[in-house]
C-alpha cells in the first residue's frame, strides 16, 4: 500500500507531485495507525505553508495527530468531501481521502521515495 | 431508556413556587425578552424521581461494585462526611459574607474548617503553607505552575520550560501549557525517571519538574535526592503530583523530601466522593520561599483567636477560583482527616500498598507485568502477551464488568502496551480482593480457551459495546440534534 | 482501624503470598532519609465525635441573617427531590464515566443536561460543565484565542469583578493584550466597547445581566464582533434566561454561566458549576467533558463520551484545556432542578426574583437620598446610590440581622456609596420592608 509514484515525508503524509500542483494526503500506514478518522481539520485555502510546518491535525476515537505539511507553496484547493466523510481518508487514502493541494513556491527537499518509505514503516511497525 | 424530554407532557409541573407569576413584561420591555419556548421538561416530581432511579440503576459505583480504576483511588467514601457537607450551618453560607467589613464574625466556623484544614495537610505534607482554592487536581497543577512562573518572574529568572516525565498524567503537560510554559518530555528507564535522562534536557531555562510520586506505574522513584540536587543546582522548582499521595501517608513527607510546590486531590486521598467525574479538589501546598505567591485570600488567625481572610499579598498570583475553593468538599476531607486521625492515616498507605502487593503476587505468573517488583498502592500489568492471541486490554476490561467489577484502567500509562492499571485501596475486603482475582484468572482462562468469545464482552451490561467513531463523526449531542438527524 | 477492613490474620495471609516478612518490608524503596520529620495528628475519633466537632463548629457560622447579598451567587430554593436523589451512590460513588456500558446513568443524564442548558441559552452545543462560572469565561477567552489565532480581549468592566480579577490571574503570563473597557456607573459603555474592537480582537467579553444587575441587548455589538472577526462571548444568569432574549437570539458565539442558581447550595463558595455553550462552528474549541449517543453492536441506544481527542489524556500538552474533572454531580443537580421546576416553574421562579427586586427598589428609593444607579431594566439584583458610604450602612444594619446588599466599592473604586441588593423567590414582602425601615433610619 506504498505507490510507487508519490513522495513521501516521515510524518506520514504523501505528495504527488505534477507540474501545476502537489496534491498531498496521509499515507495507508498512517490512517491504519490512527484507526477510523472522525475529524479532519485542514489548513484555509489560500494559505502559505512551509515544508515541515503544522498546518492541520486529524482524529480518531483514541488519537489526535498533527498534519504537516511535505511541501512548500499556497494551498489552492482542499478536499471538502473530508468534512462529511472523514472515513474516506481510511477507506482510499491515496485517491478519494486526499488533504489539500499546493501550488509549489519552492523544490521540496528530503522527500522520501517509496522504497525508503517503506523501511520507515517497517522500522516504525512493531 | 426514554430520555426525560420525551417524557414531557405539556401543561404538568413538578415543583412550581406557589404565588403566580406576575407578567414579566411589566418590567423588561418585550425587545430584551426571549422569543422561544426554552422547552425544559414539563413532568411530575414522582416522573423525575422514577427518572433517576432508573438512571442510577444504569451505573456502577464504589457503593455497589469494586473499582479498581488505577491512579483514581476509588475507594470507599464513609456517609458521615455527606452529612457534615449539608450541615445548614455550612450550606447556607453565602461567600461573599466574610469580605463585608467585620462580618468575618459571622462565618467564624467556616474559617476555622479552612484554618484547620491547611494546618492539617500541611503536617501531612511536610509543606510551609497551603492554599484550599484549587477546585479540582489539574486545577491544582494550573495553579502551581503559575505560582513556579510568578516565583521565576519575581527573582528575574527566565524560565520557560516544565519538564514532565513520560509516565506523567496528561494534565501535567496541559496544566504547564496553559501556564504559558514549553512543555519537554523526559523518558523513563525502568519505569522511573533516569537521572541522565533528566541530565540532557535540564537547561537553564527549566522552570520545574513535575513528578508523581509513587510514579503512575505505581514504582518509587528511587533516584529522587539526585534529582533534587540536580534541579537545585539549575534553580528549577520540584512538583509534586498528589495523584497518589495515598500510597505515602505517614512514610514521607513530600516537603521533606525536597519538592517544592504540590497539589493534592481530596477526591482520592481523602475519600471525597468523585461524583460521576467531580467535585474534586486540588489543594496546593508550597515550601517557605513559594508561600508569598499563593492565591488571595489567605485565611489567617490573630492573636485574639478571631480567624479572618487576608488579601494582603503583593505577590500573589490573584484569584484561581471566585471564593475559597470547593469548600463543601473541603468539610468532607476534613472530618475524614479527623475521624481517621494520625494512625488511621498511616493505616491508609500501609493497606493500600499490602493490597496492591498481593494482588500484584497473585496475578504475576498469569499476567505479563512490565516492572514486577514491589510496588506501592498500584501497579501496571499488560496484555501485551495476550494480544497476539486478539485479546486486548479492552476485552479485559469489558469482560470484568460481566463478573461486576469496574475495569482497572486501560491504556495508560502511556509507556506500557496494553496497560492494565490495578489499584484495590485499602477498603477493599480480602473476600472481594480474592473474588476479582479468581474472576480475572477466569477471564484468562477464557481468553486462553478461546479468545473470539470476550470480544462480546459485556453481556450483562445495559448495553453492550458502543460505536465510539458514530459517536465522533454524527456528534449527536442534544435531544434537538437526535431529533434534527431523525428528520433527515 | 476506620474503613479498613481487615483482620490480622488476613494481612498475615496476604504478607505470606507477598514473601514479606512485614508491611513495613513493602516500603523498604522509601529510603531512612526520606521518612517523615514528622507527623504530628490528632488521634482519630468516633463519628460521633467528629459530628458533634463539626456540628459545633457549624453553629459558630450565623445563617439566621436575612439576606440581600448576590454578586452572582443567589439563595434560591433547592427542591427535596435533588438530595434525595442525588444521595444515590450509583451516582456520587461511581467516576468519569471512561466504561460507558457500565456508566449509562451519568452519560444519559449528562447528555439530557447537555440539551436542557442548550435550549435554556439557546445555542446548540454545551459540555458537561466546568468548575464555575469564572473558569468557564478563561475556558471560553481561550476557544477565541484558538479560534482567531489573535490575542486580543476586550473585556466590558460590567463583568463580574471577582471574574475579571480571576481573568487577569490566569492569562498573567500567556501574553494577552487585555483591553478593560470601564462600565460607567453600572451602564455597559457600548460606544466604547465597539471602538475598541479591531482586527487584532480575539473576543469581546460581556455580562448579561451586568454586575450591576441591568439588562442590555447585545446584539449589535456582537454583530460588530463579527464583522471583525472577533468571537463574542457572554456570562449570564441562567434562572433569568427563561425570560430573557437568550445568548443565541443575541448573535453570541459563546455563553458561559454560573450554575449555582440551578439547585446547588451556597456552600460558601463551592463546589459550583461552570456552564459552557457554543455555536457548532465552535464545538472543537469547547474544552472539558462532552456526552454524544450512538449504539452499541446490536443497535441498542446509548451514550459515550465523545471528542474526547481534544482532550489532555490523549493530547497532553495540546490539549483543548487541562480540565480532567467536571463537576459532574454539580451538573446533574442542576438537570434535576431543571426537570423539577419544568418551563413553567423556572419562568414563575424568574418572574418572582424580578417581582420582588422591583418591589424592594419602588420601596428603597422611597427614601431620601436613594436612587437606581441607572434608569435602565434590571433583574433580580439592581445597584443603589446611597448618600453616604455603603460599607457603614451594611454594618450597621448587619448588626441588626440584616444584609443589605454588597458594596460595590469593593471592587469598584469611586462606588464607595454603591450598594447591589439581590432578591429572589425566597424573599419575602416583609423582609424587604423591615429592611427599607432600616436603611431609612441609618441613613436618617
Amino acid at each position: 500500500m506504498i505507490p510507487k509514484h508519490l513522495h513521501y515525508a516521515e510524518t506520514h503524509e504523501w505528495a504527488d507531485i505534477e507540474e501545476d500542483a502537489v496534491t498531498v494526503g496521509i499515507t495507508h500506514f498512517a490512517q491504519e495507525q490512527l484507526g477510523d478518522l472522525t475529524f479532519i481539520d485542514l489548513p484555509a485555502v489560500g494559505k502559505d505553508v512551509r515544508q515541515g510546518e503544522e498546518v492541520g491535525s486529524v482524529e480518531s476515537v483514541k488519537a489526535a495527530s498533527e498534519i504537516y505539511s511535505p511541501v512548500t507553496g499556497t494551498v489552492l484547493e482542499v478536499n471538502t468531501a473530508l468534512e462529511e466523510s472523514p472515513q474516506l481518508a481510511n477507506e482510499d487514502p491515496y485517491v478519494k481521502g486526499w488533504f489539500f493541494k499546493v501550488k509549489l513556491s519552492e523544490e521540496p527537499t528530503g522527500l522520501l521515495d517509496s522504497e525508503a518509505y517503506a523501511a520507515l514503516v517497517v522500522s516504525q511497525a512493531h | 431508556m426514554k430520555t426525560i424530554f420525551e417524557k414531557s407532557v405539556p401543561g404538568r409541573a413538578a415543583c412550581l413556587p406557589d404565588r403566580p407569576e406576575q407578567y414579566a413584561g411589566a418590567y423588561i420591555p418585550a425587545s430584551l425578552m426571549r422569543e422561544s419556548f426554552a422547552g425544559l421538561p414539563e413532568v411530575s416530581e414522582l416522573d423525575v424521581v422514577r427518572h433517576f432511579t432508573e438512571l442510577s440503576r444504569k451505573n456502577f459505583g464504589v457503593d455497589g461494585n469494586f473499582y479498581p480504576l488505577g491512579s483514581c483511588t476509588m475507594k470507599y467514601n464513609p456517609k458521615f462526611t455527606e452529612a457534615v457537607a449539608a450541615m445548614p450551618g455550612f450550606t447556607r453560607l453565602h461567600p461573599v459574607l466574610p469580605q463585608l467589613k467585620g462580618a468575618g464574625r459571622l462565618c467564624q466556623g467556616a474559617l476555622e474548617v479552612m484554618y484547620e484544614m491547611e494546618r492539617h495537610l500541611c503536617e501531612i505534607t511536610g509543606m510551609s503553607a497551603f492554599t484550599l482554592h484549587p477546585m479540582a487536581g489539574a486545577h491544582g497543577e494550573l495553579t502551581g505552575a503559575m505560582i513556579i512562573a510568578a516565583y521565576h518572574k519575581d527573582k528575574g529568572h527566565k524560565k520557560t520550560k516544565i519538564l514532565c516525565p513520560d509516565s506523567a498524567h496528561g494534565t501535567n503537560p496541559a496544566s504547564a501549557s496553559i501556564a504559558g510554559f514549553e512543555v519537554v518530555n523526559v523518558p523513563s528507564k525502568d519505569g522511573i525517571v533516569d537521572p541522565a535522562e533528566l541530565a540532557k534536557v535540564l537547561d537553564d531555562e527549566v522552570a520545574a519538574l513535575m513528578m508523581t510520586m509513587p510514579n503512575t506505574l505505581g514504582l518509587f522513584e528511587s533516584h529522587l535526592p539526585e534529582i533534587v540536587a540536580m534541579l537545585r543546582e539549575k534553580d528549577a522548582l520540584l512538583y509534586y503530583d498528589g495523584a497518589n499521595l495515598n500510597a505515602i501517608l505517614g512514610k514521607m513527607r513530600v516537603g521533606d523530601a525536597g519538592f517544592d510546590v504540590m497539589h493534592i486531590n481530596l477526591h482520592k486521598t481523602f475519600a471525597t466522593p468523585h461524583g460521576g467525574g467531580g467535585p474534586g479538589a486540588g489543594p496546593v501546598g508550597v515550601c517557605e520561599k513559594l508561600a508569598p505567591y499563593l492565591p488571595v485570600s489567605r485565611v489567617a488567625k490573630m492573636e485574639d483567636g478571631q480567624f479572618f481572610l487576608d488579601y494582603d499579598y503583593p505577590k500573589s498570583i490573584g484569584y484561581v477560583s471566585p471564593f475559597y475553593g470547593n469548600f463543601g468538599v473541603t468539610l468532607k476531607a476534613y472530618a475524614y482527616i479527623l475521624r481517621l486521625g494520625r494512625e488511621g492515616l498511616i493505616r491508609v498507605s500501609e493497606n493500600a500498598v499490602l493490597a496492591a502487593n498481593y494482588i500484584r503476587k497473585r496475578l504475576e505468573d498469569r499476567l505479563h507485568i512490565p516492572f514486577n517488583r514491589t510496588c506501592m498502592h498500584e501497579f501496571v500489568a499488560s496484555a501485551s502477551e495476550l494480544a497476539k492471541k486478539g485479546v486486548h486490554a479492552l476485552d479485559l476490561a469489558k469482560a470484568l464488568l460481566d463478573k461486576g467489577h469496574h475495569s482497572p484502567t486501560v491504556y495508560f500509562p502511556l509507556i506500557v502496551k496494553e496497560a492494565v492499571m490495578i489499584e484495590p485501596t485499602e477498603t477493599e475486603s480480602l473476600e472481594t480482593i480474592d473474588q476479582f482475582i479468581d474472576d480475572l484468572l477466569a477471564i484468562l482462562d477464557q481468553a486462553e480457551a478461546d479468545p473470539a468469545s470476550l470480544h462480546d464482552a459485556p453481556l450483562t451490561t445495559p448495553v453492550s459495546r458502543l460505536d465510539e467513531t458514530k459517536a465522533a463523526r454524527d456528534m449527536v449531542l442534544t435531544q434537538d440534534m437526535l431529533e434534527d438527524s431523525r428528520g433527515l | 482501624m476506620p474503613f479498613v477492613p481487615h483482620i490480622d490474620s488476613q494481612v498475615r495471609r496476604m504478607l505470606d503470598v507477598i514473601g514479606a516478612a512485614s508491611v513495613d518490608e513493602l516500603f523498604a524503596d522509601i529510603h531512612p532519609e526520606l521518612r517523615p520529620k514528622s507527623f504530628d495528628l490528632p488521634s482519630g475519633k468516633s463519628e460521633m465525635a467528629v459530628m458533634a466537632q463539626m456540628e459545633a463548629l457549624s453553629r459558630k457560622n450565623d445563617t439566621h441573617l436575612v439576606s440581600f447579598l448576590g454578586a452572582g451567587f443567589y439563595d434560591h430554593h433547592i427542591p427535596s427531590a435533588i438530595d434525595a436523589l442525588c444521595s444515590r451512590g450509583e451516582f456520587y460513588t461511581a467516576y468519569t464515566p471512561y466504561q460507558p456500558e457500565a456508566s449509562q446513568g451519568t452519560l444519559q443524564a449528562i447528555f439530557e443536561f447537555q440539551t436542557a442548558i442548550a435550549r435554556l441559552l439557546g445555542l446548540p452545543c454545551v459540555n458537561a460543565g466546568v468548575y464555575d462560572g469564572g473558569s468557564a469565561l478563561f475556558e471560553a477567552a481561550m476557544m477565541a484565542v484558538r479560534h482567531t489565532k489573535r490575542r486580543k480581549m476586550v473585556i466590558c468592566g460590567a463583568v463580574n469583578p471577582i471574574y475579571r480579577v480571576m481573568f487577569s490571574s490566569y492569562t498573567s503570563n500567556l501574553n494577552l493584550d487585555l483591553v478593560t473597557v470601564p462600565a460607567r456607573d453600572g451602564a455597559t459603555d457600548f460606544k466604547a466597547l465597539t471602538a475598541a474592537l479591531d482586527e487584532n480582537t480575539a473576543a469581546v467579553l460581556v455580562q448579561n445581566p451586568n454586575f450591576f444587575g441591568f439588562i442590555e441587548d447585545y446584539t449589535a455589538l456582537f454583530a460588530t464582533a463579527k464583522a471583525k472577526g472577533a468571537v463574542s462571548i457572554v456570562s449570564v444568569y441562567p434562572v433569568l434566561q427563561a425570560l430573557l432574549k437568550t445568548p443565541g437570539e443575541m448573535g453570541a458565539d459563546i455563553c458561559v454561566a454560573e450554575g449555582q442558581s440551578l439547585g446547588l447550595p451556597l456552600s460558601f463558595g463551592g463546589p459550583y458549576l461552570g456552564l459552557m455553550a457554543c455555536t457548532k462552528g465552535m464545538i472543537r474549541q469547547l474544552p472539558g467533558r462532552i456526552v454524544g449517543r450512538t449504539v452499541d453492536r446490536l443497535g441498542r441506544p446509548g451514550f459515550v463520551l465523545t471528542l474526547q481527542a481534544r482532550e489532555q489524556h490523549i493530547r497532553r500538552q495540546k490539549a483543548t484545556s487541562n480540565i480532567c474533572s467536571n463537576q459532574a454531580l454539580c451538573a446533574l443537580r442542576a438537570l434535576m432542578y431543571l426537570c423539577l421546576v419544568g418551563e413553567r416553574g423556572l419562568k414563575r421562579t424568574a418572574g418572582l426574583c424580578l417581582e420582588q427586586a422591583h418591589k424592594a427598589a419602588a420601596r428603597l428609593t422611597a427614601i431620601p437620598g436613594v436612587k437606581l444607579m441607572q434608569d435602565k431594566p434590571f433583574g433580580n439584583e439592581f445597584a443603589l446610590t446611597l448618600p453616604q458610604s455603603a460599607y457603614g450602612v451594611i454594618d450597621r444594619l448587619t448588626a441588626r440581622g440584616y444584609v443589605p446588599g454588597f458594596p460595590l466599592g469593593r471592587y469598584y473604586p469611586g462606588l464607595e456609596s454603591g450598594l447591589l441588593v439581590a432578591c429572589t423567590e425566597k424573599t419575602t414582602d416583609e423582609n424587604i420592608g423591615i429592611m427599607a425601615e432600616m436603611l431609612k433610619g441609618s441613613l436618617a
